[in-house]
């Protein structure tokens, strides 16, 4: 059941992360990168990482992929369908990230990982909170530090200058 | 359950799609999208190795908690630099931004 469940998720993330990468629309490649943030949230939730599956639908979805469809509106005329799609070196490109893929395959399949069975905590959400404050409390306030000197960053970067 | 070497392959396979996006299309913005699927590869693994050895401690997911905030950081600065870019070029195709080339 689960594989069958793990198979379809698969198919989705796959299939539109591929037609993100080739689509000739900007905008259409902005819904299917949407569609495989929504596989990616429905395989955390087969890993049972539900809050983590929850953050990717706000964060991904509710903010990135906005974000993105704001830059495809504010400059239209990049999206014109008939520019092509590719650079030049898109067929290298193409033989390259395929070797990548085999070889990383290669590894992954080969190698034997030390799987432990086991059950997940029941407050394994309540865990996560705590040890933000507790033993990830410096890089979480280092976290916080970067968004907002990024978000100030971007504004200053996008204001108009006279 | 699942082995843990189809969500590794799976991982794999987005990783690569998301290198091609990266490297072979001429938008910048579509590269930022190549970029977010390597991203969401990555959170893939973290979660899939917390998931199948070390649940006892929350590494891996407070690791991609990380992940996604370093990626919402990017992706500002990245659309706010498109954005930057259009209005003084008039483009944002990666080939015609090469004035750092030598």
């Amino acid at each position: 059941m689960q594989s069958v469940i793990f198979a379809i998720l698969a198919g989705i993330t796959l299939g539109s992360a591929l037609m993100v990468v080739t689509s000739r629309n900007l905008l259409h490649s902005t819904l299917w990168l949407i569609a495989a943030f929504f596989g990616i949230a429905g395989i955390f939730i087969l890993l049972q990482a539900e809050f983590l599956a929850v953050v990717q639908v706000l964060v991904y979805i509710g903010a990135i992929a906005m974000l993105i469809i704001f830059a495809i509106m504010l400059t239209r005329r990049i999206m014109d369908p008939q520019q092509p799609r590719f650079n030049s070196q898109w067929g290298l490109v193409g033989g390259f990230t395929a070797l990548l893929f085999v070889g990383l395959a290669a590894v992954v399949t080969r190698v034997a990982w030390p799987v432990a069975a086991g059950e997940i905590p029941a407050d394994a959400i309540a865990q996560l909170g705590a040890d933000f404050v507790g033993v990830y409390a410096v890089p979480f306030e280092i976290a916080s530090v970067l968004l907002v000197v990024a978000m100030i960053g971007a504004i200053i970067i996008a204001r108009e200058r006279e | 359950m699942v082995p843990l070497t189809w969500y590794l392959l799976l991982a794999a396979a987005l990783f690569c799609i998301g290198l091609f996006g990266v490297l072979a299309r001429k938008n910048a913005v579509a590269v930022l999208m190549g970029v977010e699927l390597m991203l969401n590869a990555v959170n893939i693994n973290l979660i899939a190795f917390w998931r199948y050895t070390g649940l006892n401690q929350l590494v891996g997911q407070a690791f991609a908690v990380f992940v996604i905030t370093v990626a919402a950081a990017e992706a500002a600065v990245g659309v706010a630099l498109f954005i930057s870019i259009y209005r003084q070029r008039n483009t944002v195709d990666v080939e015609a931004l090469d004035d750092l080339k030598g």
